[in-house]
């Protein structure tokens, strides 16, 4: 690592000097990670015209069970492996309330996601009072030493594979183009012989289980250990990156590493006295700001997938 | 055996769901409860009955329940109107901010004025937080979801970011503000008591809402609006205005709540101030069918569970976390079996005619 020259100068270039690149990607990438895994689950999920609320829940169920199981089991492998079971599972629920009783998606995705954060603080509270258990199994970063690709492979995949994967699902393959025709028109849809109730179900437990692993990556990958308020928000940075992106994968993942270079910025900048003033939570406010700016300014263009909301009733 | 639209409904149908919906919750609620070494009836009668038990409990799950009185009834005259507000939290949150403001401000300030003046800002501050989603929604039609859902984070980084720096106590320096003046206690409605004024305010919104929302022109152009806004549009009301009134009275309520907690529990605006209270509005005013009583009711019925949590976790070591897991739990099982008690079990297929199926699974 570049050893980061430390200024004093009040001046912009000042803190421009001082700001250590390499540590600032590398921050940056690890940052983005788990928005770029729950913001494609969530992609995948909005594509079929369901606005998943649940995913600050699901991040959280993620994180929660990837933890418990990698602590009983030893092994950060299983914690993954009990994480997507679980992440399966919550698109479940959630499909099941959305679309096979056709309920009310925002009311249905809050109430998931409530349960869900009570689920896992009860039974956290439940096992560990008052204890703060750590892994003795993490997954390691993968080249210790070298700067900016000393990333954990749940952070290579995310970038590497995940997105170029979902990308080229999403735009080329029969899935992505059933996924495509149910949230855009679902009696349409239904007609040309897709059933709008399996394409659902699937993307939901398919996405729920994306958003699990950018759970887990907190407590399995950076952390080591589980904290009650571990997701802290980064589902609904994902609702607003996801409609920032416009319901498609890069601009989710470029919107991502923006979040994250300005989070990764602050932490730098908090060492430099100069910027020491401007406040951080106004810095991590940015991502919303700017979600509900651009909506402001992109106004009416801004199209929403169009069974957007709306539970599907035959006939 | 295939689930078939009814063709009308009995009326012993709706209780019959709920009922089964609350045995489903309790019956699920009981596995944790036996997980944490507890006997589920006697933790069961803690949670719902030992609150209310004795005149104290009751006095307890008002002061409990006073924050989701008003939240719950904000979040009910948003969705009357067919105005999905997601963000009574920001708007409960930038409420107490607004009031916090206005206390540090007019420290000096005597009680006849200083309270009016507290609950005043506090209106204003939910009214100004709910102003630009629903804005965006009326001039542009901007998904309204999502913006309300997105400025609660913003509350609260808001409010840490004003503990943290301008704010932080002055004499402690913890991340909390300082105590507000004398003045701005709200005095207890019931002497002796903790129970204190914000409750009046609470229940006499909830009366005006609850009046306005059924028996005034007003209210059956809101509903109109809200269930069937193609009709109410051709029919000349003004579906977008009214969507837009509500909004900022819901905001305007919210920040009520705010302005209530900060002045009657904490008299300091602290990072906890609301515990999910917005987001648990939700639950209330659906819960309550969003209707007035129905939010009260509710309100208490939550209040009666988080004081009895508390009971139960000092007695029973059960984690108090299960109030809220039962409560999450209770609204998802409800709002299913009024979308089931649609149907019936039909036992063999009729032949020829093809039925509605339910959506079905995969």
């Amino acid at each position: 690592m570049v050893a980061a020259p430390r200024s004093t100068y009040s001046c912009v270039w000042g803190w421009v000097v001082s700001i250590d690149l390499l540590a600032l990607v590398g921050a940056m990438l690890t940052i983005a990670t788990p928005l770029v895994w729950a913001g494609i689950g969530e992609v995948v999920v909005e594509r079929t015209g369901i606005l998943n609320l649940g995913i600050e829940g699901t991040m959280y169920l993620g994180a929660f069970i990837g933890f418990l199981a990698a602590l009983r089991t030893g092994s950060p492998w299983l914690g993954l492996l009990a994480a997507v079971v679980s992440g399966v599972v919550a698109g479940l629920a959630m499909a099941l309330l959305t679309v096979t009783l056709g309920l009310n998606q925002h009311v249905s995705g809050l109430g998931l996601t409530l349960f869900l954060i009570a689920v896992c603080e009860f039974t956290f509270r439940l096992l560990y009072a008052g204890e703060r258990p750590t892994l003795e199994q993490k997954f390691h970063t993968l080249l210790p030493g070298v700067a900016v690709l000393n990333q954990h492979w749940l952070t290579y995949v995310a970038f590497l594979v995940l997105a170029p994967a979902a990308w080229w699902v999403l735009r080329s393959t029969g899935m992505g183009y059933r996924l495509h025709a149910v949230g855009e028109n679902f009696e349409a849809a239904d007609v040309a012989g897709i059933s709008v109730a399996a394409t659902r179900y699937v993307a939901l437990m398919v996405g729920s289980a994306l958003m699990t692993v950018g759970g887990a990556f907190l407590t399995l990958a950076v952390l080591g250990s589980y904290t009650l308020d571990i997701i802290n928000g980064r589902g609904w940075v994902c609702i607003a990156l996801v409609i920032f992106a416009q319901w498609r994968v890069w601009p989710t993942v470029f919107g991502a590493l923006i979040f994250a270079v300005t989070d990764a910025l602050q932490l730098q900048l908090a060492i430099t006295t100069a910027f020491g003033s401007i406040p951080r939570e106004l810095m991590l406010a940015l991502p919303y700001l700017a979600v509900i700016t651009a909506l402001a300014v992109w106004g009416r263009k801004v199209r929403y997938p169009g069974s957007y909301l709306r539970a599907y009733r035959r006939g | 055996m295939r689930l078939v639209l009814r063709g009308r409904q009995p009326r012993w149908v709706a209780p019959v769901a709920v009922l089964a919906a609350v045995l489903a919750t309790v019956v699920l609620t009981a596995i944790p409860i036996r997980l944490a070494g507890a006997n589920p009836p006697a933790a069961f009668h803690r949670y719902l009955v030992t609150p209310l038990s004795t005149t104290a409990g009751w006095y307890e799950v008002m002061l409990t329940a006073t924050p989701l009185l008003f939240t719950g009834i904000a979040v009910a005259i948003a969705f009357r109107a067919g105005y999905w507000n997601i963000g009574a939290e920001g708007q409960f949150l930038f409420g107490a901010v607004a009031t916090t403001g206005v206390a540090l401000a007019l420290p000096g300030l005597a009680a006849p004025l200083a309270v009016p003046l507290g609950f005043l800002a506090g209106a204003v501050g939910g009214l100004v937080w709910a102003t630009l989603p629903a804005w965006l929604k009326k001039r542009a039609d901007i998904d309204e979801v999502v913006t309300t859902l997105l400025l609660n984070p913003v509350a609260l980084l808001l409010v840490q970011g004003l503990l943290n720096g301008p704010w932080r106590n002055s004499s402690s320096g913890f991340t909390d503000s300082d105590r507000f003046g004398h003045g701005y206690d709200l005095p207890a409605l019931i002497p002796g008591t903790r129970v204190h004024w914000g409750l009046g305010v609470a229940v006499v919104v909830i009366a005006i809402a609850g009046i306005l929302l059924t028996r005034t022109a007003t209210g059956i152009r809101i509903r109109a609006a809200g269930q069937a806004p193609r009709a109410a549009a051709l029919s000349g009301i003004p579906v977008n205005r009214l969507r837009w009134r509500c909004a900022l009275v819901s905001g305007a309520v919210a920040g009520l709540g705010g302005a209530s907690q900060v002045m009657g529990v904490q008299h300091q605006l602290t990072q906890g101030i609301s515990n999910s209270y917005g987001y648990t509005g939700v639950i209330v005013a659906t819960l309550g069918g969003l209707s007035a009583l129905g939010v009260f009711l509710v309100a208490v019925l939550l209040g009666d569970l988080s004081v009895g949590a508390q009971n139960v976790s000092l007695v029973l070591q059960v984690p108090t976390q299960l109030g809220a897991v039962f409560s999450a739990l209770l609204m998802l099982m409800v709002l299913s079996a009024m979308s089931l008690r649609r149907y019936r079990v039909q036992w063999s297929r009729p032949r020829g005619r093809r039925t509605p199926a339910s959506g079905g699974g995969s």
